[in-house]
């Protein structure tokens, strides 16, 4: 899949061609915590992306993803454990355009985004509403993989970069409710039968 | 089962009218649930809906000070829980402007009404010559959208301003 600008680094290359295979452990799927559990609003600790834990971790959050319908992101916080780690997939969305697959990243951190665009968002961890959101449709992410521990930095745009943005922010502590475009922006999520 | 009490508070608008009353319900033990609170032109306008089991009479009486200016007016009264409807429908975004005229807000809504559909929020305003009204929508499940949506376009041409039905659609992350 090519980046947003029809190139590809060998870096997005790398992440599109993870798979958690790679992790060689046996990932557990985790209850997913919801709003109020202070860890989801507790900045997220550093992480050695070699180390064991870290490992099962990035195990765990994708095999919870995979059981998790129309899941296409979960953060450790969404686990209960206060890391920097989270995996994403969104290839199977329809707002998806440049994608990178099933992966996981550790201390990620946004370092370019640009174009902005609102958009309402749900999530597991605060299932009772939704909200308009307004996040880049262009960034530049740079992040570890889990297990080798290998430094990346990836460039995407319109839904993944959205995902990206929300994991890492559940991973600051921050939840949609916290960037919330106005004091009306924020929608009790409609009970469907 | 806790006692639910709806209050307004409505009129002049100054700091700490919000300050104020949510401090006399906090004193008088009642939980603070779902509220809402805007400026109408101008106007101060705050709905809220509160639990704890104290007299509405009580709560009244407790408020009080806040209407010893004359400048608000302060409602009180019990309600009986309301279980969250549940819709077996579809979700939309109904935007309405054009030029200002009497009729625009009950032409529009009564379009949707006639299909049994539900408004779920609903905002209007007036700057200057410029009307604007966003309402948010639940159709029923069988509803046919583009009939709804071509009987809202016509009501609002004929009455010379512009209406956009749009799906309300929230990403899952």
């Amino acid at each position: 899949m090519s980046g947003p600008d029809g190139s590809d680094s060998p870096d997005d290359e790398l992440v599109s061609g993870w798979t958690e295979a790679s992790l060689r452990v046996e990932g557990r799927v985790l209850e997913v915590v919801r709003a109020p559990r202070p860890v989801l609003s507790t900045l997220g600790e550093v992480v050695d992306p070699s180390a064991p834990a870290t490992v099962q971790l990035a195990a765990d959050l994708v095999a919870t993803m995979r059981v998790s319908p129309g899941c296409v992101g979960l953060a450790a916080p969404q686990v209960g454990v206060s890391a920097r780690v989270f995996c994403v997939d969104v290839s199977a969305h329809p707002k998806t355009r440049t994608q990178h697959g099933t992966f996981v990243l550790c201390n990620a951190e946004v370092v370019e985004a640009s174009r902005n665009e609102k958009a309402r968002e749900g999530c597991m961890s605060v299932p009772d509403f939704t909200g308009d959101v307004k996040r880049a449709t262009r960034v530049v992410v740079r992040g570890q993989l889990p297990g080798t521990g290998q430094e990346v930095v990836i460039s995407t745009d319109a839904f993944e970069a959205r995902a990206l943005q929300h994991e890492i922010d559940h991973c600051s502590g921050l939840l949609f409710l916290d960037r919330a475009a106005g004091a009306h922006a924020i929608h009790p999520r409609k009970t469907y039968l | 089962m806790t006692t639910q009490h709806a209050i307004t508070v409505l009129g002049h608008d100054r700091p700490g009218i919000i300050a104020e009353t949510t401090g006399v319900l906090a004193d008088l033990g009642l939980n603070l649930e779902d509220s809402t609170m805007t400026r109408l032109r101008g106007h101060f306008a705050m709905t809220l809906v509160c639990a704890g089991d104290v007299p509405a009479e009580e709560v009244r009486r407790a408020l009080t000070p806040l209407t010893a200016d004359g400048s608000l007016t302060v409602t009180v009264r019990e309600i009986a829980p309301e279980q969250a409807p549940t819709t077996e429908g579809t979700s939309w975004v109904l935007t309405v402007h054009g030029g200002d005229r009497p009729g625009i807000v009950s032409a529009v809504v009564g379009e949707v009404a006639a299909v049994g559909g539900n408004i779920t929020d609903l905002t209007t305003r007036l700057a200057g010559e410029l009307y604007l009204l966003v309402a948010e929508i639940d159709l029923p499940a069988d509803t046919d959208v583009e009939g709804v949506d071509a009987a809202i376009q016509a009501a609002a041409t004929a009455l010379g301003v512009g209406a956009t039905l749009r799906p309300v659609e929230a990403d899952e992350l």
